[in-house]
């Protein structure tokens, strides 16, 4: 019986001969895959202008790039005449005698961007693992698209409801409730009056929170499943896998999450000028209003009436890009050497 | 040019065969693990069907099959992983010792994982140093004091042939080793949880040859403090490293036995048809 078995294969190699002929001509009689056809077909300048064309592409952004500071720079020309490097270290800000500096401004969108950054990363992230890991399967698109779409909101939508919803519902209970038991810090000391610098953090942390969980949820996707099964294998759970596996794993791409939410954060100016207060003083208290550069760029523009004014707003305004292109710079050194140690190569 | 007929008589008994099949999959020497009538659902897909078989204690068990003829799923039984996703289920008796694994309330599936260790198909060293690797499963399982956790990585990557190439290096990241260097890294982190059971899917398919016998070598090794159990779609590899094989096909267990036996005299002609290379 068995030696009636005929011990050809059910797929014969033979047929499967045409499938692999390429198009071109009389390509398909070569047996073998033959690279010569092509040599000489091709364009030898193709690759040349490709190479051209983008590399023009780049170059155009880097000059695009300098050409902002270099403006920036020129414009702001009379006030580094008048203050030189003073104008970084002094807290002054009067119109009157055009006497500026940029030291409230710039602590102001640091501290703003700080208690943004520190609401939202963990909330980011716990928003992402619940997307990616926990949530039920019929949840996870809905709520994903619904977080993405947090991140279409316009700014401005942002700080009006910071000023007419969230304002009034911190002076009346957040702010209270802190004083009353974290009061013995400065922190939390002074008026509840709504808006100000915490409300400005909070009003950030809402708006920067969408970018960072929909990139991070998208990091731990990428990790592999087998990866995941091997540390449920070793008995871990949930949370052991996600504490020591996937997050370190993703480290990367979280990070590069949390700063892009940072870079929008530092330069976030509508919804900081509805909540901030626009207050020129430094207060320890977070309750205090006080005043970012975007902000300030954005109310004081239309009122500058001498060059000194105008052009101190404009040195703010190039203070407050290399402020971001320093802390981003930061970011991508450290992130290179932090990474190094793990994470995947 | 393949005869109709006798096809689909040597289905046909295929179907009538399985039962009595089932009852011949048993060993003589001790049993560490009894399958009975195990079945496996995906969703409403039935893909396991009324698998009964027993793995020996202490010796090395091969299943073989062509691609999704259900062996990984049914290894993945062993240390419930298909719990992790929704829709997965298993019935029937899986009795590791006596104890039905598959009963929740019987083992937590923790202390299951704990007691069965499982080697993918690909490497899979976690995001963290070499030693810290190995050390993970030691802190989640037990307590020990840092001089302990030195000894026991040691002794894990001793036991996997791998001390010796990584000594100087342990802390270097995991992901920085070779291809066979990883697998065995994974090894010698299931290991050090000193498991009963090791469970391994396909562990050399990413591997080159030489990365491949080192790790056959130590399957050997291993054999004597645990019990083995290991899919290959290299059939040369389950003759060389198996004392036991199991035929699969279509989510059936269609013939069980010695592994010489099964590869010098099968008792069903898909068997050989399978291991002579006629079919898969």
């Amino acid at each position: 019986m068995r030696a009636t078995h005929h011990p050809k294969p059910a797929i014969a190699p033979g047929p499967a001969r045409g499938k692999y002929s390429p198009t071109v001509g009389a390509g398909s009689q070569t047996d073998d895959m033959s690279t010569s056809t092509r040599q000489s077909a091709g364009k030898p300048w193709g690759d040349a202008v490709f190479r051209g064309a983008t590399l023009a592409f780049a170059i155009g952004i880097l000059a695009l790039f300098a050409a902002m500071i270099a403006a920036l720079w020129h414009e702001s020309l009379p006030a580094l005449h008048k203050f030189g490097f003073s104008f970084l270290t002094s807290a002054a800000w009067n119109p009157v005698k055009d006497d500026f500096g940029a030291v409230i401004p710039m602590v102001g969108t640091l501290l703003s961007t700080a208690l943004a950054m520190l609401i939202a990363v963990p909330l980011s992230i716990g928003v992402a693992l619940f997307l990616a890991e926990l949530a039920p399967e019929w949840l996870k698109a809905p709520f994903g698209t619904a977080i993405e779409l947090l991140a279409a909101i316009p700014s401005i939508v942002y700080g009006m409801w910071g000023l007419f919803v969230l304002a009034p519902v911190m002076a009346d209970h957040v702010q209270p409730w802190l004083a009353s038991h974290f009061g013995f810090l400065p922190l939390f000391k002074g008026a509840p009056m709504g808006i100000g610098m915490l409300t400005a953090g909070l009003v950030l942390a809402l708006m920067i929170l969408p970018f960072i969980a929909s990139v991070t949820r998208d990091v731990f996707l990428m990790v592999p499943k087998n990866l995941k099964e091997a540390a449920y294998g070793m008995g871990a759970t949930t949370w052991e896998v996600v504490r020591d596996v996937m997050i370190p794993y993703g480290k990367k791409g979280i990070v590069g999450a949390i700063f892009l939410g940072m870079g929008r954060a530092l330069g976030e100016t509508m919804a900081v000028t509805f909540v901030i207060g626009n207050a020129y003083h430094l207060s320890w208290s977070l309750f205090a209003p006080g005043n970012s550069i975007a902000s300030t760029l954005a109310n004081e523009f239309t009122e500058a009436d001498s060059d000194v004014y105008l052009a101190s707003l404009i040195e703010l305004g190039l203070v407050l890009f290399l402020m971001t292109f320093i802390v981003l710079g930061l970011a991508q050194l450290w992130l290179k050497r932090g990474v190094a140690g793990g994470g995947k190569p | 040019m393949t005869q109709p007929g006798t096809q689909a008589a040597t289905q046909a008994t295929t179907q009538a065969d399985t039962r009595e099949a089932a009852s011949a999959a048993n060993v003589k020497e001790p049993v560490k693990i009894a399958i009975r009538r195990l079945n496996f659902f995906y969703g409403d897909k039935q893909v396991l069907f009324d698998n009964t078989l027993d793995i020996a204690e202490n010796r090395v068990t091969a299943f073989i099959g062509p691609s999704g003829c259900g062996k990984s799923t049914h290894i993945r039984c062993y240390n419930r992983m298909f719990e992790l996703y929704k829709g997965h289920r298993a019935e029937g008796e899986i009795l590791l010792d006596g104890v039905n694994i598959l009963d929740p309330r019987q083992i937590p599936a923790l202390e299951l994982r704990h007691k069965v260790g499982m080697i993918f198909q690909k490497p899979t060293p976690f995001p963290m140093s070499i030693f810290d690797n190995i050390a993970y499963g030691l802190k989640l399982h037990a307590n020990l004091n840092r001089a302990d956790t030195e000894a026991r990585v040691e002794k894990a990557l001793r036991g996997a042939a791998l001390w010796d190439e990584v000594k100087d290096k342990l802390h270097q990241p995991g992901t920085a080793l070779s291809g066979g260097q990883q697998q065995r890294l994974c090894i010698a982190r299931a290991l050090a949880i000193e498991p009963e059971v090791l469970l391994m899917d396909e562990p050399c398919s990413a591997l080159d040859p030489i990365a491949t016998s080192k790790i056959e070598e130590l399957i050997d090794e291993l054999k004597q403090r645990f019990t083995i159990v290991i899919v290959t779609h290299n059939m040369q590899q389950a003759a060389r490293v198996s004392d036991y094989t199991a035929y699969f096909y279509l989510g059936k267990l269609i013939e069980f036995g010695e592994t010489e036996q099964l590869f010098t005299q099968p008792t069903k002609q898909e068997t050989e048809d399978y291991i002579t290379g006629r079919f898969g």
